[in-house]
């Protein structure tokens, strides 16, 4: 009767069953980030943040949801019909496939490719479509400059993130993630790999947009820039996206640089990987919030001049030191 | 100075015109300011003011004011050249306030007569180009034609207007003396339409040969307009090609209101002119008309006025802080600042009643004497603001991308700044020593120990460090009021007092009958022409009023510091990038209502 049960077709479903589980859990993560940022920003500035709907004011990002729904999903009579709307989709839709390659515990993930890491930056250098379509097809002069600082800040930003992360493919041997976290057993990347993880830190900002790298949608210059035009469940698209990629960034530190899944010295790592994981995880989140709070935005040329003058050459120098060691270690 | 206002010796700027123009070109008019006040025929005037900006020994570098007054309903002009129209010029020499020895302050005020119901004049915008918005201002709410300017259009009114020159006297000043106002979709339209920007009306070029340029309209709805204010940016990518700034959106026709309330009713007006000054607006109001009075104010009220209009910049400047910051992008200082601003509300709103807009002083006083137990809530904002602006130092103006965002950027020199009309900390982050304060005491200044801050850039870092000590110099000020406030009382005991001491009233009738024609009718300030500066939140501020003999001001001028800081923009942000505009616009802290009035 139940013959039709495969090993195969059970592994399939259960891999489905991951994969629902893990994309659920990081919309939901990402929803609340929202109410996170919301309070950790107003903590930090002598304010409440929302705090009346349900425990902790837990309840609004349910209330802004229902509320997002609902609004007139008004589109410019002037704007790109197709791309208009496509954009959002793209912005989310990338930033989720991301997420994708990233292990959470030695078991948990929802795919392993050998070149997980590869696959990452190849959707990091998409993302950027989705912020230039919506900011050419909105046809506002806005949003417009907003998707041009975008597509200027990534051209520059993704020549040496790749460059940065190399150092850590190199120590690990291997550009699949859950090796990468693997072989930080005893000794976390971010020590060895210091130079490429001060890199990769502004990379990580600027893939986000997140402030100090906001310029794409600077709101005291560009009012909203590339998403000015949208409304509705489309802007609230890209907003899920922006939180989504916060995560997901948040997530990939820690598996390049922070251990992954294993306790600091090696501590508690079989019983409790996922915790480490999601604790680490959610430190980077918050520390996003606070550099949001703490830091003014450069303009557009000094954040050009900071990636050529001062990112690029530290990425170069950190493979070059990476690579010599690599190659004094085995012997050759 | 005689008590009726007639200058006992000639000033020394009138006796140098005569020297060098002859003694029968000009015509001196006594004024209750004592401002020497010169009429000339309106053929030698730039020759005059030629001589005046360039020539003159410490020359008169800055055109201070423009304005004309409708001269065909006034009754008492007592000598004054035949006219229809007078355009008056008021020049400063900051030379002269700073020279020392100093003989005379460095005011000079011209003044044509024109004839003729449209009459015409040559423009002076050959001579002092910040002439330009303010000749512009005078044809739109004059009809006064300026031969010559390079775009004479309307500026206050929009482009469209069809009601004519409404601070010509034949104009209404109710809004129930017209019909109501209908906005039909087909208006609606041509009032845009009539918006649009037209770039060769400016004589700027859509593009060059190999590209077009952008032309982007900032505002007047934009996050970081600071009101409803409208930049048209010609863009050649990023970069600022050229500009053309447009103003209007917020004018209420303060002036002409001016013309029909009493001179008591119209205090909370002059509130809404800067809106961040609060009582700081009321004092060059209430100084005019005490001067065109001869009140002479208690020392207490003196003190009082000082304390409440730096608690005014206090707060001012704290929103300039905050939004500066946030202009170039750090989002928590403006959070902080308006607690602290809060706590300055406090005790603004203990001691006046109000928060933001008390029109609270009077002429020849203040509403009312201080409330028991200021003395604790001064004290306590005295021992809350420091630490917290210390703190600010090391999170914002310390910040090296802050730094890096407006260290020579937008910057200008002080010779820039006088061409333009700058004052106030735009002027002093120059590193021109010039604030009324000191240069021109009032309110007893000159017995109170604070410094002027001074940057020397003239970039907006440095505006933003000149405004930031300026706070701590406003709470050593505050200090010593609170340490040396003088006894007695808070209304001078004269008759043009208002509202008049009310003691005696139930004892004679003389008294009670007087009492009740000020209150109701509001007072008869004596015929004449009068005028008060003081250094103001964003600049110096100024009210130049002429009294006709009766309860209301027959012209009132408000002379802001915002709107020749507006005029400035293109000349310094050419070539230089958006962000760097918003940086800019940040720190010139303007407010629309005080541009437009």
């Amino acid at each position: 009767m139940f013959d039709w049960i495969t090993p195969e077709l059970l592994a399939i479903f259960f891999g489905v069953v991951k994969a629902v589980v893990i994309l659920l859990g990081l919309v939901i993560t990402a929803a609340y980030m929202i109410w996170l940022e919301r309070r950790l920003l107003a903590l930090w500035q002598d304010r409440y943040g929302p705090n009346r709907v349900g425990p902790f004011g837990l309840g609004q990002v349910i209330a802004d949801m229902v509320k997002i729904f609902f609004k007139e999903d008004w589109m410019p009579p002037f704007a790109d019909k197709f791309t208009f709307v496509l954009a959002p989709f793209l912005a989310m839709s990338l930033m989720m496939l991301a997420f994708v390659f990233i292990p959470m515990t030695p078991t948990w993930g929802v795919a392993n490719p050998d070149l997980g890491l590869l696959f990452f930056l190849a959707i990091a250098g998409l993302a950027v479509y989705a912020v230039m379509l919506g900011g050419w097809s909105s046809n506002s002069k806005y949003s417009l400059l907003g998707g041009l600082r975008s597509t200027a800040q990534t051209i520059s930003y993704e020549v040496f993130m790749g460059l940065a992360l190399m150092g850590v493919v190199l120590q690990a041997g291997s550009f699949n993630l859950r090796e990468i976290v693997a072989s930080q057993d005893g000794m976390w990347n971010v020590f060895p790999q210091i130079l490429g993880f001060l890199a990769w830190v502004p990379a990580a900002l600027a893939v986000v947009h997140r402030t100090p790298f906001d310029l794409p949608e600077a709101e005291s210059e560009l009012v909203q820039g590339y998403h000015t035009e949208y409304s509705g469940m489309k802007f609230g698209m890209f907003m899920v996206s922006e939180y989504v990629g916060i995560v997901m960034v948040s997530a990939l530190t820690v598996a390049l640089f922070f251990g992954g899944w294993h306790g600091p010295f090696g501590l508690w790592t079989e019983q409790i990987p996922f915790l480490w994981f999601a604790a680490k995880t959610f430190f980077f989140m918050a520390s996003y919030i606070l550099v949001r709070a703490a830091l003014p935005r450069p303009r557009y040329d000094q954040i050009m001049a900071a990636a050529w003058l001062w990112c690029l050459p530290i990425s170069l120098i950190n493979l070059l030191v990476t690579g010599a060691v690599v190659l004094w270690r085995a012997g050759v | 100075m005689a008590a009726d206002g007639t200058p006992t010796t000639v000033p020394d700027i009138v006796r140098e015109l005569s020297n060098r123009f002859g003694d029968s070109l000009f015509t001196l008019q006594p004024t209750a300011d004592g401002m020497p006040t010169l009429w000339l025929p309106v053929e030698r005037l730039h020759e005059v003011l030629r001589w005046l900006k360039t020539e003159a020994p410490l020359p008169y570098a800055m055109l201070y004011d423009l304005t004309a007054i409708d001269e065909r309903l006034r009754k008492n002009r007592y000598g004054q050249p035949a006219a229809d129209f007078t355009v008056v010029y008021q020049l400063l020499s900051v030379a002269r306030d700073l020279a020392k020895p100093r003989t005379a302050a460095g005011d000079l005020r011209l003044k044509v007569a024109l004839q003729g119901e449209f009459p015409h004049l040559p423009t002076i915008t050959n001579v002092y180009p910040n002439a330009n918005w303010y000749e512009r201002e005078v044809w739109d709410l004059f009809g006064i034609v300026f031969d010559g300017h390079p775009s004479l259009r309307r500026i206050m009114l929009p482009p469209s207007w069809k009601g004519g020159h409404p601070l010509r006297k034949e104009h209404a000043a109710r809004a129930t003396e017209f019909d109501p106002y209908q906005l039909t979709a087909l208006r609606q339209d041509m009032e845009q339409e009539a918006l649009r920007f037209n770039p060769e009306e400016w004589g700027m070029k859509r593009g060059t040969d190999e590209h077009d340029f952008m032309f982007l309209n900032l505002g007047p709805n934009h996050p970081s307009a600071h009101g409803a204010f409208r930049l048209v940016l010609q863009l050649d990518g990023e970069e600022i090609v050229d500009c053309v700034p447009d103003i209007g959106y917020h004018h209420r026709g303060a002036e002409k209101m001016g013309e029909r309330q009493s001179w008591h009713s119209y205090i909370p007006y002059t509130d809404r002119i800067d809106y961040l000054g609060g009582v700081m607006n009321n004092l060059p109001y209430v100084m005019a008309l005490e001067k065109l009075a001869g009140i002479k104010v208690p020392e207490r009220v003196d003190c009082i006025r000082v304390m409440m209009t730096e608690f005014f910049r206090i707060t001012s400047h704290l929103l300039f802080y905050g939004t500066y910051c946030q202009d170039v992008g750090a989002m928590s200082p403006v959070f902080f600042m308006f607690v602290d601003r809060q706590k300055a509300y406090d005790v603004i709103e203990a001691v006046t009643g109000f928060r933001m807009h008390p029109a609270w002083f009077r002429i020849g006083g203040v509403a009312h004497d201080l409330p028991r137990g200021w003395e604790q809530k001064v004290r306590e904002f005295l021992d809350w603001m420091p630490k917290r602006l210390d703190d600010y130092r090391k999170a914002a103006l310390n910040n090296s991308i802050l730094k890096a965002r407006s260290v020579d950027v937008a910057a200008y020199n002080t010779a820039d700044a006088l061409e333009w009309g700058v004052t106030g900390p735009g002027l002093r982050a120059t590193g021109c020593n010039y604030d009324l304060r000191k240069v021109r005491p009032y309110c007893g200044y000159e017995n109170y120990d604070f410094e002027v801050p001074l940057g020397h850039k003239g970039d907006i870092y440095d505006r933003a460090v000149v405004r930031e000590e300026e706070i701590r110099q406003s709470l050593r000020i505050i200090e010593q009021c609170l340490n040396n406030m003088p006894s007695g009382p808070y209304k001078a005991d004269h008759a043009l007092t208002t509202p008049p001491v009310k003691d005696r009233t139930l004892h004679d009738i003389e008294t009670l009958i007087t009492h009740f024609l000020q209150v109701s009718w509001g007072p008869i300030m004596p015929a004449g022409e009068t005028s008060f500066m003081v250094e103001a939140t964003k600049g110096i501020n100024s009210y130049y009023l002429v009294a006709d003999g009766s309860t209301s001001s027959y012209r009132t001028r408000i002379r802001t510091p915002s709107f020749p800081h507006l005029q400035q923009i293109p000349s310094v942000i050419r070539g230089q990038m958006v962000p760097d505009l918003i940086a800019y616009i940040a720190s010139i802290d303007f407010v629309m209502a005080d541009v437009d009035r």
